[in-house]
């Protein structure tokens, strides 16, 4: 299993005494951690905790700006370029699916694989193609966003970031936008991604994935780092009396 | 009434008021033209991180908007000559057509690129593309799709507005139907005429946005 003090060399993704404000709310105070290759996390926390702040700085959605963000050896900085490599290297799946409501589900998988890596529009469709079948849902492939399930579209939208094929994929909120019967289909699917070995961060509440998935979960709360601990202890054993109470809330329903 | 209807000299002149239609769709077909390329590169700039630019944007906009158009196409046709460029009105009349509309096309097309969700933007993003790619691959067409039906009545309008044009005798539908009634002194029967012409041809421009419409954004939304 893994080491929650991984060294520099190993490790996918390191933060290190990482600051954000918006104006003058701290929206992430001094967050160090760091992500091992093939590791999945699940980030969980109350709203307002900053955790889809933290996973949108990794991939400079959102600036940060204080300490170090590194990914795959590459320092997040001010320089467009090493924004762009982070960018390739990193997918990200949204709550809102976020899918191009004007072009097919085909067409959503191959545009930046063309634009932005420079693919031939006969490469970028058969791998397209592929992803789409990895989950399943292949048969799709000529209709329009609006025309599928929010399940689907999830689905699709987990896809479309494989088709850049990434390092590491990051996920925020990706069922909490769904009808509970849908739920299953997205979180068998980022199993799935799991088993193969895909280094993964994934902000949810879905506790059952984080005990069958995670190496490590990571509680936060106002914006830190609270606590970090495989599945297993940290449900059964939450060291703080913050996590007891957050898991007391979202487990006793 | 003993006014006596006489249609011949409208119905002699028919040939020349079928030309100036013709005319009159040239400009307006254009001055759209132009007007789509100068209302898109203006909401780039309108909308760039440059405050010059974002600046120039506004100023252009609140000028072409704040004066009427006769004004603007006596300018451009005597303001142009000194500047070097000589043209024949019609030209010209293209030029502050589109310059008109491109001003009005500007807000217009900044409102729907206002409308699409942030997350488009962050995901074009987060898949690696540059923001001018977002904006060209992602954001233009669901935002013209939302603005379109605003976008057809400002056309329309421009449509119509090109009759301005006969003041610096372009060749068009207006300045055709005055020609024939300064010969003719029928001026009821003349203009009677160019009424029904200038709904027909709004309503074939009409015609022509629905049918783009219908093509171009054929993709069904929520």
């Amino acid at each position: 299993m893994t080491n929650p003090s991984a060294t520099q060399a190993d490790a996918m993704i390191t933060l290190t005494h990482v600051e954000k404000w918006y104006g003058a709310f701290k929206a992430l105070h001094d967050v160090t951690m760091s992500v091992h290759q093939g590791e999945k996390i699940v980030l969980c926390g109350p709203s307002g905790s900053g955790k889809s702040t933290l996973i949108r700085c990794i991939n400079s959605l959102e600036p940060h700006q204080k300490g170090e963000i590194r990914v795959d050896g590459i320092v997040l900085g001010p320089n467009a370029k090493a924004i762009d490599a982070i960018r390739r290297e990193v997918g990200m799946v949204f709550q809102q699916f976020n899918l191009f409501p004007h072009l097919t589900v085909l067409e959503n998988c191959m545009l930046a694989p063309m634009r932005a890596l420079g693919l031939a529009k006969s490469e970028a469709e058969s791998r397209a193609r592929a992803l789409l079948e990895r989950v399943k849902i292949a048969e799709q492939a000529a209709k329009y966003p609006a025309q599928l399930s929010g399940g689907q579209q999830q689905r699709v939208a987990i896809a479309r970031a494989l088709c850049m094929q990434p390092k590491v994929m990051l996920f925020d909120e990706p069922t909490s936008a769904l009808d509970p019967e849908m739920v299953k289909e997205v979180l068998d699917t980022m199993i799935g991604l799991a088993e193969d070995g895909m280094t993964m961060i994934c902000v949810t509440h879905e506790m059952g994935f984080a005990r069958q998935v995670a190496d490590r979960v990571i509680f936060m709360a106002d914006g830190a780092i609270v606590e970090q601990a495989p599945p297993a202890e940290f449900f059964s054993n939450p060291a703080h009396e913050r996590t007891r109470k957050f898991l007391g809330e979202i487990l006793n329903h | 009434m003993d006014y006596q209807l006489d249609f011949t000299p409208v119905i002699d002149g028919l040939p020349d008021l079928l030309l100036g239609c013709l005319g009159t769709f040239l400009l307006a077909i254009c001055g759209m033209l132009l007007a789509i390329v100068i209302g898109i590169g203006g909401v780039i700039l309108r909308t760039s991180p440059y405050k010059a630019a974002r600046w120039a944007m506004i100023g252009f906009v609140e000028v072409i908007r704040n004066t009427p158009f006769l004004v603007q196409i006596f300018f451009l046709y005597f303001a142009l000559p000194l500047a070097g460029l000589r043209l024949d009105p019609t030209p010209t009349a293209i030029i502050a057509l589109g310059i008109n509309g491109g001003a009005y096309a500007i807000e217009i097309i900044r409102g729907g690129v206002q409308s699409i969700s942030k997350g488009q933007m962050e995901a074009g993003l987060a898949l690696g593309l540059h923001k001018a790619q977002v904006f060209r691959f992602i954001i233009l067409k669901p935002a013209l799709r939302a603005i379109f039906p605003s976008l057809t009545s400002q056309f329309v309008l421009l449509t119509l507005t090109s009759s301005v044009a006969s003041a610096i005798s372009a060749y068009e539908l207006t300045a055709v139907s005055q020609r024939i009634e300064s010969d003719s002194f029928r001026s009821f029967e003349v203009y009677f005429t160019v009424t029904a012409f200038y709904l027909v041809i709004s309503w074939l421009m009409m015609r022509l946005f629905a049918f783009f419409s219908a093509r171009y954004f054929a993709y069904p939304v929520k």
